[in-house]
């Protein structure tokens, strides 16, 4: 646990934080759906804090992150503080490189960018393979799990099987939690223990995000596991666990279902069908969904005291919000385990013999 | 404002919905729990399972209405 805090610290600490000075933008009504959206995209910098310096200017502190672009069959390294403070836009070969609302995009050397009649950007935009926020965020979580799950093993490797103590008395009854309660009671006995590392990889790998997410400063406050590719990843995870083992059996029921008449069948057929795609995308939308409407709630209700601008509704907003991270505590922690246990169904159904 | 009224008309009846269904689940698996306390925690994952799967549908319905807006 200690060198977990150590290396928490060494992080925190040792990046590159850079302060800007800027002037004052305009007083007045605070735009709370932009900062909410802000808030749970993506973005190309790591916000840390803003505040007001002595002098009456504010000053935006956040951590740069590595950009990365494919162009002219080369990769591009930039660090995205470049594309920040810049006047000019950033050369890239003979084109130049303008960020603009979360896109890097290819303009001429004075950066114009061409709308079309919606306001959308018709300029050609790179590949785009840079460490964003999100991806920063699940490297710290894949640190944090790393380091959490080998030291246990170490410790089972070192001293067998007592009764567990620190650390590992946490870890222990979760992981048999996985194993007996989600596993176990819903794949077929012989199968259950192969997709127990599975299980348990989806299990914490998502609870830790979650819990990461709701971390307010810092480090945390990523909205990682509300963001849809991440859930769309997952989900793309548990329909290749779904069906690549699948049994016989799975297939016959979904594709000539038997014992049903003719004209079922050709109800039925596509119906089972669509439903092999539908099962991992209701997963992706539950877990994206759940999780970006908990952050937005507690921004909604933060947001309250700067939309009435009154210090008195201040407590009950700091009340209710304290609330909500409550409820995202178990939301947290309830996600994590639906997600797992209808994988583990899925899984299940698929696998199992069924029985005439 | 028609298309915002809309929604929000629409997002007021899938939570509607939503909460009927969510509702009637809760109510029967405390009435089976209380007959048969000692199998509460398969009612329980059942329970778990049934309200996902109404909370699955009803997220959907959500983000549907939200891009469609």
């Amino acid at each position: 646990m200690r060198i977990l805090f150590i290396i928490f610290f060494l992080l925190v600490t040792s990046l590159n934080l850079q302060a800007s000075s800027e002037h004052a933008e305009e007083e007045g009504a605070v735009d709370a759906f932009g900062l909410i959206m802000g808030h749970i995209s993506d973005s190309h910098q790591w916000h840390v804090i803003d505040y007001t310096n002595r002098h009456g200017h504010p000053v935006h502190i956040s951590m740069p992150l590595p950009v990365i672009l494919w162009h002219d069959n080369q990769l591009w390294f930039y660090s995205s503080d470049s594309f920040f403070h810049a006047e000019h836009p950033v050369k890239i070969g003979n084109d130049h490189l303008v960020l603009e609302d979360g896109h890097f995009y290819l303009t001429d050397h004075e950066g114009t960018i061409i709308r079309d009649g919606q306001g959308s950007i018709t300029n050609p935009s790179p590949l785009d393979f840079s460490i964003t926020k999100n991806v920063a965020s699940m490297i710290l979580s894949m640190l944090l799990l790393l380091l959490i799950f080998l030291s246990a093993a170490k410790a089972y490797a070192r001293y067998g099987m007592p009764p567990p103590k620190g650390f590992r008395a946490i870890l222990e009854p979760l992981i048999l939690f996985v194993r007996d309660d989600i596993a176990r009671s819903q794949i077929d006995e012989d199968k259950a223990d192969k997709f127990v590392p599975f299980l348990l990889t989806l299990f914490f790998f998502i609870w830790i995000n979650n819990l990461i997410g709701i971390v307010p400063f810092f480090p945390g406050g990523s909205n990682l596991s509300g963001n849809i590719s991440f859930t769309a990843t997952l989900a793309v995870f548990a329909f290749l666990a779904i069906n690549i083992f699948a049994s016989k059996d799975y297939w016959k029921h979904i594709f000539i279902a038997p014992g049903m008449p003719f004209p079922i069948k050709i109800l039925l057929v596509p119906l089972e069908f669509v439903g092999i795609f539908i099962k991992p995308f209701a997963l992706m939308i539950r877990l994206f969904a759940n999780i970006t409407a908990g952050h937005i709630i507690i921004l909604s209700l933060i947001s309250i005291i700067f939309i009435l601008k009154s210090i008195y509704i201040a407590p009950v907003s700091v009340l209710l919000s304290l609330v909500m991270f409550m409820l995202e505590l178990l939301v947290a922690v309830l996600q994590a385990y639906i997600f797992t246990l209808l994988t583990a169904l899925f899984i299940g159904m698929s696998t199992s013999k069924t029985e005439h | 404002m028609e298309a915002i009224s809309l929604t929000a008309i629409g997002l007021g009846l899938i939570v509607l919905g939503a909460a009927l269904g969510i509702g009637k689940i809760g109510q029967s698996a405390i009435e089976a729990m209380s007959r048969q306390p000692e199998i509460s925690s398969k009612i329980q994952t059942a329970m778990i399972v049934a309200a996902a799967l109404i909370e699955g549908v009803s997220l959907f319905a959500i983000v549907v209405a939200w891009l469609v807006d």
